[in-house]
């Protein structure tokens, strides 16, 4: 996928959050550090400016105090969680640049519990890759590529990488690697 | 890293990761829950060898906030009394199944005994007057939370530096995050050498004052011989106490720490310590957070690899 993909897939998404939650009232988008968090940021632009008058919050959560494989990866450094709002009450949009097993998910939504108790709670990947291993499931979905276990999908954005880009590529002398 | 026991063989990435770690569980502690399930079903045993409170209770409740388990060991109740070696209790403690051992000793390099025997990471919570690499970590975090960075601050560490496992500590964290460290002690409880020691020395607090983004003063340590080194504590205060009106030569924006407990009318003066420029509540409330990562660090992850 290229920049134009990525923006083409980020409205539509955009434009099914407003039509399924019939209006932006009590909504923030959340995203998941790293790649979720600016994710996050333009879809929550994206509906504000769908909507006139619209004003959703953002937020971005980490997950890395959350995780399930803490005995067998070396931990990476944390990231911030910010919630702008009480979660109580409001609609809660995850975001992520990539689903795969959805243990990260699973894991978010651990991390979501401890914060707050929100209305409802729904996922927004920009790639699914397939191969869950958790019962987990986007409600929306930029691009489904199907992929091999031992290939690695690659999500460079704008504002952490310097352009907007995903690829698909062997992930060399791992098979069974994770990959993100 | 395997264990964390000084701060002098520290890295600045090390440190760095430390810290940064450490803010994002600054955030964790001020949740409606302050818990998260980072090291569910691992159990940290606190050996304090040496009486403590605020550090003993620093660790369990870092432990705690992670979710693990803590078991401490209290040398007066202990088979120490029953002459039951160090090393022993230590395998003792180990072979019950604990993940990581916290130990304060009044002897220096303790911990270091401990970490050769022991198969689990460990953490010195203070040796004699050696080192207390957690406590360089918090004020680290005190001084960067409200500098933004170390780099070029000017901190002077004020008193008993000869007995200080604090001033040790600090000294090396703090240049290595390129703070310029002044040590400012009577010569009396000056250190006997500081040969290799990233440091400037002088016994004139008021010369330095104006220079300090941060004084960093330390107890006087009765309980170590502070006492009989200076003719009196009216003239300690006179020379080396953090007065009202030292502080207000000060520059606008320089602080005042000061590792605990506070002995108030002698090292640091009331009013000063209850100054909104004094740190020590946050340093308190970031010691928590900094051991939250050197659990978190030394206990994720395959330590086998």
């Amino acid at each position: 996928m290229d920049a134009g993909d990525i923006g083409r897939a980020l409205r539509r998404i955009s434009h099914e959050i407003v039509e399924r939650n019939a209006g932006l009232d009590d909504l923030i988008t959340v995203g998941i550090h790293t790649r979720g968090a600016p994710l996050a940021r333009r879809i929550g632009a994206l509906l504000n400016a769908i909507e006139p008058g619209a004003e959703v919050a953002v937020g971005q959560l980490d997950i890395g105090m959350y995780r399930d494989d803490l005995d067998t990866r070396p931990t990476t450094p944390l990231g911030r969680t910010e919630l702008p709002v009480e979660l109580a009450g409001h609609t809660v949009v995850l975001v992520d640049d990539v689903l795969y097993t959805g243990r990260t998910i699973r894991a978010a939504l651990d991390a979501l519990a401890d914060l707050g108790r929100p209305g409802r709670v729904q996922l927004a990947v920009l790639v699914d890759r397939g191969h869950r291993e958790l019962p987990i499931r986007a409600d929306y979905v930029g691009k489904n590529l199907p992929t091999a276990t031992n290939e690695r999908v690659t999500v460079q954005l704008e504002e952490i990488d310097g352009a907007d880009l995903v690829t698909i590529e062997p992930y060399a002398n791992t098979p069974g690697g994770r990959g993100t | 890293m395997r264990h964390f026991l000084s701060t002098e063989t520290a890295t600045h990435d090390e440190l760095t990761s430390l810290l940064d770690d450490a803010d994002a569980f600054v955030e964790v502690l001020q949740r409606p829950i302050p818990k998260v399930p980072a090291l569910r079903g691992k159990t940290v045993a606190t050996l304090f060898f040496e009486a403590s409170t605020r550090t003993k209770m620093s660790f369990e409740k870092a432990a705690r906030a992670l979710s693990a388990d803590t078991m401490s060991f209290a040398p007066g109740t202990s088979s120490l009394k029953k002459g039951e070696s160090l090393k022993d209790t230590v395998l003792t403690i180990q072979a019950m199944g604990v993940d990581l051992m916290v130990v304060r000793h009044e002897a220096t390099g303790a911990p270091w005994r401990v970490a050769e025997w022991a198969v689990v990471p460990v953490v010195n919570a203070g040796d004699g007057a050696h080192q207390h690499p957690t406590q360089a970590l918090l004020d680290c975090l005190t001084l960067r939370q409200h500098f933004g960075s170390l780099e070029g601050l000017r901190i002077g560490i004020v008193g008993d530096i000869r007995h200080s496992r604090v001033a040790r500590s600090d000294i090396h964290a703090f240049a290595i995050l390129g703070a310029e460290v002044t040590l400012i002690a009577p010569p009396t409880l000056q250190p006997l050498d500081v040969t290799g020691w990233p440091v400037a020395m002088t016994s004139s607090l008021d010369e330095s004052l104006t220079e300090l983004d941060a004084v960093y003063v330390l107890r006087v340590q009765a309980e170590r011989g502070g006492a009989s080194v200076f003719p009196s504590f009216a003239e300690y205060r006179q020379r080396f106490g953090m007065t009202a009106a030292r502080l207000a030569v000060m520059k606008p924006d320089a602080v005042v720490l000061h590792p605990g407990p506070m002995v108030r009318g002698i090292e640091i003066d009331a009013d000063v310590a209850d100054s909104p420029r004094t740190l020590v509540l946050r340093q308190v409330a970031n010691g928590v957070a900094v051991r939250m990562a050197v659990l978190f660090q030394l206990l994720g992850g395959d330590r086998h690899e």
